[in-house]
């Protein structure tokens, strides 16, 4: 076991401008491990994310990634020692191609390769995005691109990947089939912290999760705990 | 006839350097949302430093033949305006990135102005005579056109310019992350995409081109001024509208269709207007289709991705 967790909160704030929207939250995430971040809308779980990832600066506490503090790291560079994120809303590249897509991904390795044998892999893993690797992205339905959002960030080779609502707007079959690959790419090792408004969904699925009201951590547990806890049938689960 | 065969070869040529000029705005555009006013003047800076680094070259290496004296004084020149375009970028628009749209285009204009001055203070008010070291003597006419060696000088380097840009943008690893940042600066990031470092390189590009622009224009015509860069500035600009602003075949085409119809309508003005205007006042073309264009079709000729981005 390591001892060093590969992500820890501590006591993070985010803002934007004035407005607090994650007010001191503490998490951690160990090697290999499936966490979900589930919570109402405007909760801010995407917000949480997005500090992680480097998009959106933070406005207190610490970001430790590998042990090391990472607030001041810009996007890019996180990007390069294996934090990757699965944006809300997927922001898929329309106007390139599929296949220029997925190697927007690896933009940053040159194991040239490697890439190549990776993607490869993402192509059995998604098949149905080798059939479309020249089109234009922009015309995939939301469920392909969904899934080229995520072969993209694989292509990466991420050590801890964050997922922002992989489910939103799919039909259910389709969130099945993304949380089929979720599920195989968390079986290879890579650690993944997943935000979901399907809770439901969510607590299945993880090992353990947190959930968020109002720009904090209210509770904390493993799925199986929190999907008995009567609050959060209540409030999340619509019992 | 004759006169419409010979005004579409004028136009191709004065067309092509509109269209290289035009890509400098479109790219930057398409990046950042931005018009930079001030691209017409990173080509009049490109001409003069040309015309400056010649003229020092036909003092102290005399020897230097008339096409190495012009290659040399280019070649000073394009790494001249890289270094501006880099420059403006850095200090002028990164700051203003994410600031209210009017900011960095009221900045745009002031750097035009400053470029302006500073370029009137260094090379004064006066039209400087260009050396013409491509001749401008007319060929042996070809079936009754004439064409002159600068003037094929200029398609030919124009045409290998563009060609090359676009195999840059559509075929390289750097070319997929200038179109991936200028979808979205936010997931080129999430990609490790360092979009600042994308955006300066589409300055650079675009300040290379215009230097290149600058150098063929006063080649042409003989002369470089202070203020020479505004007229083909804003033609360029009306030819990167005119095509579809953000888009790089849209600038291409936009350039020769203003080019053709700008040449051409001079030839006829005359005729046109019953003997009122003349030839000189040909500028009137690419107003006229500025304002045609954007009252009926305000995305241009190939644009419909205007919309996405405003």
């Amino acid at each position: 076991m390591s001892a060093t967790p590969l992500l820890q909160l501590r006591d993070l704030r985010v803002a934007y401008g004035a407005i607090e929207a994650v007010k001191g939250i503490s998490l951690e995430l160990a090697h290999g491990e499936l966490v979900s971040l589930i919570g109402a809308n405007g909760a801010g779980k995407t917000t949480t994310l997005n500090a992680i990832a480097g998009t959106l600066g933070t406005a207190g506490g610490e970001l430790l990634y590998e042990g090391k503090g990472i607030e001041k790291l810009p996007a890019h560079l996180r990007l390069r020692r294996g934090l990757a994120l699965v944006p809300e809303g997927r922001g898929i590249f329309t106007r390139l191609t599929v296949e220029e897509n997925l190697r927007m991904g690896a933009y940053c390795r040159r194991d040239h390769d490697a890439v190549e044998a990776d993607l490869e892999r993402v192509f059995t893993m998604l098949p149905r995005v080798k059939e479309r690797l020249q089109q234009v992205a922009g015309t995939l339905s939301g469920g392909e691109q969904q899934m080229v959002a995520i072969g993209r960030a694989l292509l990466s080779r991420p050590r801890l990947l964050l997922l922002d609502e992989p489910s939103m707007g799919l039909a259910p079959l389709v969130v099945e089939k993304i949380f089929e690959v979720i599920r195989s790419v968390a079986a290879e090792g890579v650690t993944i912290l997943l935000v979901e408004q399907n809770a439901n969904l969510a607590l299945e699925f993880s090992q353990r999760a947190y959930v968020m009201e109002s720009g904090r951590i209210t509770l904390a547990g493993s799925g199986a705990e929190l999907l008995a806890d009567p609050k959060v049938r209540a409030a999340y689960l619509g019992e | 006839m004759e006169t419409l065969l010979q005004q579409t070869v004028n136009g191709l040529v004065v067309g092509s350097v509109y269209a290289l000029i035009a890509l400098g705005y479109t790219m930057v555009y398409g990046i950042l949302g931005l018009i930079n006013f001030a691209h017409g003047d990173v080509l009049m800076v490109g001409a003069l430093v040309a015309l400056e680094a010649i003229r020092l070259l036909q003092i102290y290496a005399p020897e230097l033949g008339m096409v190495p004296t012009l290659l040399a004084g280019l070649s000073v020149s394009v790494v001249v305006c890289m270094i501006l375009g880099y420059t403006i970028e850095r200090t002028a628009y990164r700051r203003l990135r994410n600031a209210p749209r009017l900011a960095p285009l009221i900045t745009a204009i002031g750097v035009s102005f400053l470029l302006q001055t500073l370029a009137m203070i260094i090379w004064g008010r006066n039209y400087h005579s260009f050396p013409q070291l491509v001749s401008t003597e007319p060929l042996e006419p070809i079936a009754g056109l004439f064409i002159t060696p600068v003037q094929i000088t200029i398609l030919a380097v124009s045409a290998t310019l563009m060609v090359a840009l676009v195999l840059l943008v559509n075929k390289t690893r750097l070319g997929r992350a200038m179109r991936a940042t200028a979808e979205n600066h936010k997931v080129a990031s999430l990609m490790g995409v360092d979009t600042n470092k994308i955006i300066a390189v589409t300055f650079i590009i675009g300040s290379a081109l215009a230097a290149v622009a600058g150098v063929m224009f006063s080649s042409n015509y003989g002369t470089a001024h202070y203020a020479m860069g505004f007229l083909p500035g804003l033609k360029a600009f009306t030819a990167a509208v005119l095509g579809g602003i953000g888009n790089l075949g849209g600038a291409m085409l936009g350039g020769l269709v203003l080019g053709l119809v700008e040449s051409i309508g001079a030839g006829y003005i005359e005729d046109l207007s019953f003997g009122f205007l003349n030839s000189s006042y040909q500028d009137i073309f690419a107003f006229v289709i500025l304002g045609i264009v954007l009252i009926f079709r305000p995305t241009g000729l190939l644009g419909e991705r205007v919309a996405d981005r405003a």
